[in-house]
Order: structure tokens, then C-alpha cells, then sequence
């Protein structure tokens, strides 16, 4: 079967579903279930403001900025390399993947950091409500993180390729935007678990 | 590369990098009293949800989206800031 090409930078993009629709099923199921921890987190705050408040306040803000900046930057830099292979600038998709995969890769290890700070000083699930939501939230959102990784690896391997059909095309856009997610859901998850208070 | 890097999308990216100072600073501690930081946690909710809807439109182009994926992601945003902060008040 003849592939179809995807016309460099003559896509029409008005209407245009980024991605596949179904993948929207996924990306809208996935922010729904952290919506509803959202929603459980605050409600159990409600009930222990005082063991909240303090155990947020053992928490490093300066930690979940820096993580919020690497997040933005990577995802800024997974849109520029979407744009770069769809137009004539898709050999420099690749160093921009590379750079959106280590940023990533800076946030796993402030994380890692973060953890072990928490864990040394007995800091752990089971002291407190606080800790315990502190480590799903981030640990969903950690692991989600990691499959994102997995993705913008298969995103930098299609982005090598000499020109992309269309179907690999919208495959590289639902990965760009399932990274994407994965940045969205942190930019809350940190105002709501260190600086809401 | 520069030609790549010059978007709209690098624009908003700058944008999102002030908005996250904004939080981090009202999320500091600085003195304020009990109502004071009840009212920068409301306006740190609204900055982030903000953030959000502008990672939606312009990093995953929703912008450009059929109204209804559009419309149910503003959606999202709109009644996550709205429950995030009614659960914050009422606590």
C-alpha cells in the first residue's frame, strides 16, 4: 500500500483533531481520575487543615518550581520538534527531542532527590494523610512521567526518519500531546500539594 | 534553529515561566495573615488552572480543535479551578 505524505507546512489545521480521538478518551479519562484526587486531596485537607498545613511545610517549594520550569521547557521544546517535522526545519526535531527527554530526565532526578529527603526523615505514607496523598499524587504522576519518556524515546526514533506517512504523523502528535498531559497535570498537582495552604 | 524557536508557542512558554514565579512567590511565605494566604491560594489555583488551559490551546493546539474537544477541555479547566477553590473555601 502507497503511503501518504504528509505535505510539509501545508496542513490545514483549523479543526484538526491533534492526534487521534481516541486518544482524547484516554488523555480526558486520565485527567479526570487526577481531578477526582484533586477533589479527595482537598477534602481530607478540610478535615486535618493543621497536619496538612504542617506537613506541606516540610515540603521543598523551591523543588516543585524547578520541576514545573523543566516540565515547561521540555514540553515547549516537544512542540517547537512537532512543528519541525512537519515543515522544513525537521532535521533539528531530533537535538529538540533530546532536549525535551533531558529535561524530563531533570525532573526524575529532583524527584529522586525529593523522595530521598522525604524517606530520610521518616517522611513516608503511612505517618500521615498529608504523605500519603504527597506520595500517590506524585507517584501516579511520576509513573505517568516515565511512560511519557518511553514515548518521547519513540518520538526522537520517527523524527530520524526521512519523512514521516501520515499515520506516523499523527502518532507523533498524540505522543507530543499525551507529554503534554503529563506536563499539565504537574502544573497543578504542585500549586495543590506545596503552595495552597 | 533561531527561525524554529521564534513561535507563538515560545511566547507562551515565557508566559507560563512568569506565572509560575507568580505562584511560587504567593506560595512563600511572607507574613500574612490567615486571610491573606486563604486569598493567594485562590489566586494560585486561578494562575494554575489559567497555565493549564494555555498548555491545552497552545502546546497540545486545541486552539485549532474541533469546538467540542476545544469546548470540553475548557470545560475541564473551568470546573477543576471552580471545585478546587469551592473545596479550599469551604475547609
Amino acid at each position: 500500500m502507497q503511503q501518504t505524505q504528509v505535505p510539509a507546512s501545508t496542513v490545514r489545521r483549523e479543526h484538526h483533531i491533534p492526534g487521534e480521538a481516541g486518544l482524547w478518551l484516554l488523555l480526558f479519562g486520565d485527567m479526570t481520575v487526577f481531578a477526582v484526587l484533586f477533589c479527595v486531596y482537598l477534602n481530607q485537607r478540610g478535615k486535618q487543615l493543621e497536619v496538612f498545613a504542617h506537613s506541606q511545610g516540610t515540603l521543598n517549594r523551591d523543588l516543585g518550581a524547578l520541576n514545573t520550569l523543566l516540565l515547561l521547557s521540555s514540553s515547549l521544546l516537544v512542540v517547537l520538534a512537532t512543528r519541525a517535522v512537519r515543515g522544513a526545519a525537521r532535521r533539528s526535531a531530533p537535538r529538540l527531542l533530546v532536549g525535551a527527554i533531558a529535561f524530563g530526565l531533570g525532573f526524575v532526578a529532583v524527584k529522586v532527590v525529593e523522595y530521598h529527603d522525604k524517606i530520610a526523615m521518616g517522611m513516608t505514607p503511612d505517618v500521615n494523610k498529608f504523605y500519603m496523598y504527597y506520595f500517590v499524587l506524585t507517584g501516579l504522576h511520576l509513573a505517568h512521567l516515565f511512560f511519557g519518556l518511553v514515548v518521547l524515546v519513540v518520538l526522537f526514533t520517527l523524527s530520524r526518519k526521512a519523512e514521516l506517512s501520515e499515520g506516523q504523523f499523527v502518532l507523533f502528535e498524540g505522543g507530543a500531546c499525551f507529554w503534554h498531559m503529563v506536563d499539565l497535570l504537574w502544573i497543578v498537582i504542585f500549586p495543590l500539594l506545596y503552595l495552597v495552604r | 534553529m533561531s527561525s524554529v524557536v521564534r513561535t507563538r508557542a515560545t511566547g507562551v512558554w515565557l508566559i507560563l515561566v512568569l506565572a509560575t514565579s507568580l505562584s511560587w512567590v504567593l506560595g512563600t511565605d511572607h507574613g500574612l495573615s490567615n486571610d491573606g494566604h486563604r486569598m493567594a491560594s485562590v489566586a494560585i489555583l486561578v494562575v494554575a488552572l489559567f497555565k493549564a488551559r494555555l498548555v491545552g490551546l497552545y502546546f497540545m493546539d486545541l486552539r485549532n480543535a474541533p469546538a467540542v474537544l476545544r469546548g470540553l477541555f475548557e470545560g475541564y479547566c473551568v470546573a477543576v479551578c471552580a471545585v478546587t477553590i469551592s473545596l479550599f473555601l469551604l475547609a
